[in-house]
């Protein structure tokens, strides 16, 4: 009975928070394309963005990629290649510490900037100061757990060995909650408040991460239009 | 040779008073709601100014417009494609004007005023529109209107840079003059090659550059691209807005609002035909000076048989070709040469051009101690109040013989008018040493001086039956409740009070007063 909790936040609301992802985004892209936009501020405060944005930007792509390759890439892999598990662990550590740092200075004068500047406060939305904090909150989380926790308080516990290996069943719909049992808590917090970001990143502002002008490198520099004659 | 139609406005600077009249109406009709608030589709400037917003025509810091790269080729200044979607500058535009570079809009707090009696006058402090806070005033539409603040409004002037010292401080040597500004329409359009949605687009028809609303995703990279920094970012709908040339009035033959209403008759709207497959060769002239003369080269003469075979093969109808044979555009622009691109320059072959303003000379010939002798119009116009370079930098690319040859031209045609009116004797050679005979100089004085409603705007229709099923849109569009319309909400109650059975004429009554729409 007690697994149960734990059967619905590891086997169920991953599926719900990914479903509403997938949902969200058909739903968006086909009968409203043109509020996709990331609601630019810049007109209205320009100094704390430069730095703001680009930090976190920055820091968040490479973050990305960084838990992309730690989940997706089991550790029999690079233990194939010879690379030492400490070896590893240090990389990760760095790397992501960096990334996640880069990331948190932009989001921390990104959110002084929200809720500090008067002009984008009034014109934020609510989901704009939503998605303001949540990433606020996740990526605290997220340097908590790999460096509170991976170095001081529980330095023996590898991620490798359960949480991606509950990352990597969910893809095969077999997601085994036990695995996930084994965690740490601000590791769970962590995979909650990312599934949750997941959840409603469609809904909002965020959804402009999903559309890259392409066509832009490749077309002539003037564009002309003609309604067509009947 | 590729022939397209180009809607094109001229605007004669001489007869400019800097009344507004353009803006106020430009500004009713089309920005007249929240996150336009401080967008000006059509403004004026008084000349030397900073202009707005701050400083445009200071390429160094905004980077718009076009440059010529190392190999000669045209390349955007803010940076070419690649350079755009890299990092840095997808996540932050480093060269975007901000709210300051305008204004903060603002209403006054009303309601204080009609608060209980008390000791004081009550007043109406300023309210940001934005923020709703009380706001201190240090900037605003016009802020340096007819020279006020005039040692900023000199010194921060671009066009200043290559004026003598000695007029820009001396008061008694000060000059001024009226610019109003719109979106140029141009043939090479630079929001367009910025916009990376490819929501700008310029209408095959008829030249006019509009922005989808529908693909704008609000990059910004437009606000950068302009040099005339005539597209806005709408701070309530995240989208870029920008002068629309009043399509639907020009689409039904009318001139645009600003036109209709100038009191001055200052504006002339005409249809003007073009070599597309030039453009870019003309673009590419290395020298700023000729980039007049080569803009000039793309356009075709309207009467040439063999440029109407080709319209007509490229799928301009019949009636834009008969407009561009009357159009007054071609007429002072091109046969004339009395008219002149803004800031040519930038490199984007603007289609909104310029008679340079001639007034402070004629005092000269016409004043109380006016000269006797016309010859020496042409020393004068060396010694004009506005100096001849100032014209130059801003509507030649620092040309200035061509601005010389069109100002002795305008006041030639002055002097003949006013001996003939007079009854006094004229050597009609004269005439020749400015390209005029007596024939056309009494066809460009009625173009500019009389300038009837008929000669100032000759303006095909679009044709629409033959674009869309007209009947089938009729109703199509109108009442529905849309984000940004100024006065669709309004509208919308009018539909629910008629749904709750009041009456259409009470509905009315309490809508309208006397006629006029109360918002």
């Amino acid at each position: 009975m007690k697994d149960i909790g734990d059967f619905l936040l590891w086997c169920v609301f991953p599926y719900v928070a990914l479903g509403s992802f997938i949902f969200g985004t058909i739903i968006r892209f086909t009968w409203f394309r043109s509020t996709i936009t990331a609601k630019s501020s810049e007109l209205l405060e320009k100094k704390n963005l430069m730095i703001g944005s680009i930090l976190f930007h920055v820091g968040i792509i490479l973050v990305f990629f960084g838990h992309v390759v730690g989940v997706l890439i089991p550790k029999s892999f690079t233990d194939w290649l010879g690379i030492p598990n400490e070896i590893y662990h240090i990389g990760a550590l760095v790397m992501g510490g960096l990334a996640g740092f880069l990331a948190l200075a932009g989001m921390l004068i990104l959110s002084f900037r929200r809720f500090n500047d008067d002009r984008v406060f009034k014109t934020s939305s609510f989901s704009d100061l939503v998605v303001d904090l949540s990433f606020l909150i996740v990526i605290v989380l997220g340097l908590a757990a790999s460096l509170g926790d991976g170095i001081f308080f529980h330095p023996e516990f590898n991620y490798r060995l359960n949480l991606s290996v509950w990352a990597r069943q969910l893809f095969y719909f077999r997601p085994d909650f036990h695995l996930m049992q084994q965690v740490p808590l601000t590791f769970k917090f962590h995979v909650v408040c990312g599934l949750l970001i997941f959840g409603f990143f469609p809904y909002t502002r965020l959804v402009h991460a999903l559309t890259l002008p392409w066509q832009y490198l490749f077309r002539s520099p003037e564009v002309y239009r003609r309604k067509p004659r009947i | 040779m590729k022939v397209k139609a180009q809607i094109s406005m001229v605007l004669n600077l001489d007869k400019c008073i800097g009344c507004h009249t353009c803006s106020v109406t430009c500004k009713q009709t089309w920005t007249n709601r929240p996150g336009a608030e401080y967008m000006w589709f059509n403004n004026v400037e008084t000349r030397p100014g900073v202009g707005y917003p701050k400083k445009w025509e200071d390429e160094s810091h905004y980077k718009g417009g076009w440059k010529l790269n190392r190999k000669g080729k045209l390349e955007l200044r803010a940076g070419s494609k690649l350079n755009k979607v890299s990092l840095a500058k997808i996540f932050y535009n480093p060269d975007m004007p901000n709210m300051d570079d305008y204004y903060e809009p603002w209403t006054y707090d009303y309601q204080t005023l009609f608060g209980k009696e008390s000791k004081h006058q009550p007043v109406a402090r300023a309210k940001s529109q934005i923020t709703g806070k009380y706001m201190k005033l240090n900037n605003g539409p016009n802020w340096d209107d007819d020279l006020a603040g005039s040692d900023r409004s000199f010194g921060e002037d671009p066009n200043m840079q290559n004026i003598e010292a000695d007029i820009k401080g001396n008061f008694e040597k000060t000059f001024m003059m009226y610019l109003p500004r719109l979106c140029e329409h141009c043939l090479n359009a630079a929001c367009v090659a910025s916009c990376p949605s490819g929501a700008m687009y310029k209408r095959d028809e008829d030249g006019i550059v509009l922005v989808d609303q529908e693909r704008c995703r609000g990059w910004r990279f437009c606000m950068t691209g302009c040099p005339y920094k005539k597209v806005y970012f709408n701070w309530k709908t995240n989208k870029a807005e920008k002068c629309t040339f009043c399509y639907p009035r020009i689409e039904e033959g009318l001139p645009t609002v600003c036109s209709e209403t100038c009191v001055g008759r200052i504006r002339y709207i005409g249809v003007i035909l073009y070599d597309a497959d030039r453009v870019q060769e003309a673009c590419e002239e290395p020298d700023d000076t000729k980039l007049y003369e080569a803009q000039l080269g793309l356009f075709l003469d309207p009467n040439d048989p063999e440029v109407i075979e080709q319209a007509l093969a490229d799928g301009v109808d019949m009636e834009t070709i008969k407009c561009a044979q009357r159009s007054p555009i071609y007429k002072m622009a091109v046969e004339q040469k009395i008219a002149f691109p803004l800031h040519p320059e930038y490199r984007t072959m603007p289609m909104v051009w310029y008679v340079p303003p001639l007034s402070p000379i004629m005092n000269y010939f016409e004043g109380k101690n006016s000269i006797k002798y016309p010859e020496l119009i042409f020393p004068a116009i060396e010694e004009m109040r506005i100096p001849v370079e100032y014209l130059a930098n801003l509507l030649a690319g620092g040309n200035t013989e061509v601005i010389k040859n069109a100002l002795y031209k305008l006041a030639m045609m002055r002097l003949y008018m006013r001996a003939k009116t007079s009854g006094k004797d004229f050597d009609t050679e004269k005439l020749d040493r400015v390209d005029l005979t007596e024939e056309s100089a009494t066809s460009l004085y009625r173009l500019l001086a009389i300038a009837k409603y008929d000669d100032r705007f000759v303006i095909p229709k679009a044709k629409k039956e033959k674009i869309e099923h007209v009947e089938d849109d009729q109703g199509g569009l109108g009442y529905e409740e849309c984000n940004g319309c100024a006065l669709a909400p309004a509208h919308g109650s009018m539909l629910r009070k008629a749904k709750a059975g009041m009456s259409s004429k009470d509905i009315y009554a309490e809508s309208f007063y006397g006629g006029i729409w109360r918002d």
